[in-house]
């Protein structure tokens, strides 16, 4: 098994999530709370990953962090060398591509607190934001750890948007499901075989907790 | 200025009459405004455009020297920076959080130590000594009820909002439930505003009332006023009840009391422990009016006396009979014109002991 392959796969799992955690909680809260009529736009524009072809978002994302438009050269003449075909391009890559996969859990466990409990809150004198960590956030864990979990899996099986924005190098953008196809390239079953398995059963394992945590009875505390 | 709040505004929901209500209160007397009316009637509307959480279309929202909303100078104070206690009707007790940390919920701008002890001090006002730490599903609906006022006054806000206070509850805790929290009200001594529809309600704890219907409020005035003398047709149907008087207990035994009301004696059934003073209710439908010299009936209370007024309300007329004190009866038009009712007319007016609704009076 390629080791190597394996620790930047996980690698860019765990970071992609992390991202997500980060970035998704905004995005969640405004697409949960928010009244605006045109609200389903921005809801199309996150879900947009879910259909398009990952080589299309990899072209795209390529072409936006390449040499010739702004936001490419502004990396490069910031940090020195282009955004494409490195870890930090693949890692952009990613985020975007597993968006809804956080997103969208963590707006639909955001919906599901009670209207009359943030209500309460701020006629406590608590504001939106301190409601938010007091009361949505503890709330709302189980889909928060779901968005995170299925966006760390959904990275680890990615394969179109890292061959055209990541490329195919060794210890830097070779993840997994790459190896998995240069093997099978090379007519080396054996070794395809092994590390097709243990991607299978690392999915397998991460969508079972998935679902345990999401178990009604197992839940934080009943749900209405 | 003066201490009061004014109201007045117009909030449309599609497909409804528009909610138009205006009116004014005093708060510095810390009396208890109750809000009645049907459920459609919106009372909920305007607590809740009181609380900051409804924004009407139009109109002013004074409290005091502040104002709170003026949709003409765009000003909205939101509800964090109204210093309200507000109780939804289901209470919206915290899940995640014990009795101590809801009631503490509020208190973050106080120094750890003096938070301590305003929880402890609510804890114990509120009687919830020993459930500091459960969480609210293990309550019962009296005691998440007790942990939801507490949680609202922790803060000590100017004024608290109550919505359907008793409603989530079952009926025989509910009555038993309606003299406890008239004391707390009277004991934290805050301007209170009670949305209800349950006239036992309005008596216990009202101080004020207004009547709503259909988006406006028809009558404001003392509780047994309302209901006994309700200004017209629209209130009466609202109101239900009719007959509202004071009274004293002067016997209770076999579940049966003796209650005198001016120079009169009334059997009523004892549903519940009430004091010596009391309200006396009699919905007008249970009135039945017989010639003078009609012969007994199973019918515990007999009044004789004369029709004062009569006033028509379509196919039913209203009738006041003069026994004492005015008692209300509502009668058919038929039953009136084979009677030969006309006012000055000598009646007797009966009623069985369980239509004589008791209520306590402070």
């Amino acid at each position: 098994m390629n080791w190597i392959a394996i620790w930047v796969t996980f690698k860019l799992a765990s970071l992609t999530a992390g991202a997500l955690l980060v970035i998704g909680l905004p995005i969640a809260y405004w697409l949960a709370y928010s009244t605006w009529r045109w609200k389903f736009v921005i809801e199309s524009i996150v879900a947009l990953p879910l259909v398009l072809p990952p080589t299309v978002l990899g072209f795209y994302i390529l072409v936006a962090i390449g040499p010739h438009s702004p936001v490419g050269r502004f990396y490069a003449d910031l940090v020195g060398h282009p955004l494409p075909f490195t870890f930090e391009g693949l890692l952009l890559a990613s985020i975007l591509y597993s968006l809804p996969f956080a997103v969208q859990p963590f707006a639909t466990a955001f919906e599901q607190v009670d209207r009359k409990l943030i209500e309460a809150s701020w006629t406590l004198g608590l504001s939106k934001v301190k409601t938010f960590f007091k009361l949505i956030f503890p709330l709302s864990t189980a889909g928060l750890i779901t968005g995170a979990v299925l966006s760390f899996a959904h990275t680890l099986g990615e394969f179109g948007v890292v061959l055209m924005v990541g490329g195919n190098i060794e210890g830097v953008t070779r993840t997994v499901s790459i190896d998995i196809y240069d093997e099978v390239q090379a007519l080396n079953y054996a070794g395809a075989a092994k590390t097709a398995a243990f991607l299978l059963v690392i999915s397998y394992l991460v969508l079972l907790l998935v679902y345990a945590m999401n178990r009604k009875v197992w839940a934080v505390w009943p749900q209405k | 200025m003066a201490a009061e709040i004014v109201v007045d505004v117009t909030k449309t929901f599609p497909g409804r009459k528009p909610i138009r209500a205006s009116f004014r209160y005093p708060v510095e007397a810390s009396t208890v405004l109750i809000l009645f009316g049907p459920s459609g009637s919106g009372k909920t509307t305007i607590l809740r455009s009181l609380a900051g959480l409804e924004w009407p279309e139009e109109g002013t929202i004074q409290f005091v020297s502040r104002t709170w909303l003026d949709t003409g100078s765009r000003i909205k104070v939101p509800p964090q920076d109204r210093h309200i206690g507000y109780m939804p009707q289901d209470y919206a007790l915290f899940p995640n959080y014990s009795v101590a940390g809801n009631i503490a919920y509020g208190l973050s701008g106080l120094a750890p130590a003096d938070r301590i002890q305003r929880v402890t001090e609510m804890v114990e006002l509120f009687r919830l000594t020993g459930l500091e730490d459960a969480k609210p599903r293990e309550l019962s609906g009296g005691q998440q009820q007790r942990v939801a006022l507490a949680r609202a006054v922790a803060p000590r806000p100017q004024l608290l909002l109550l919505d359907e206070p008793l409603s989530a509850l079952d009926a025989p805790t509910r009555s038993q439930l309606r003299g406890e929290l008239r004391g707390l009200l009277k004991q934290l001594a805050l301007p209170s505003i009670i949305v209800t529809h349950d006239w036992a309600e309005a008596l216990t704890l009202g101080d004020v009332m207004a009547v709503m219907h259909e988006g406006t409020i028809l009558q404001v005035g003392a509780p047994q006023e309302v209901f006994s003398r309700p200004a017209n047709a629209d209130v009466a149907r609202v109101v239900g009840v009719e007959t509202v008087v004071q009274g004293k207990l002067i016997d209770a035994r076999e579940g049966l009391a003796t209650v005198r009301v001016a120079e009169v004696s009334l059997t009523a059934v004892m549903n519940e422990n009430v004091g010596s003073d009391v309200f006396v209710c009699i919905r007008a439908e249970d009135v039945t009016l017989e010639p003078a010299g009609a012969g007994l009936t199973s019918a515990r209370n007999h009044l004789h006396g004369t029709v004062s007024a009569i006033a028509s309300l379509g196919a039913l007329a209203r009738v006041t009979i003069e026994c004492g004190f005015p008692l209300v009866a509502v009668i058919t038009r038929s039953a009136l014109t084979e009677l030969g009712l006309t006012v000055g007319a000598s009646v007797r007016a009966s009623f069985k002991a369980g239509s004589v609704h008791l209520i306590s009076r402070q």
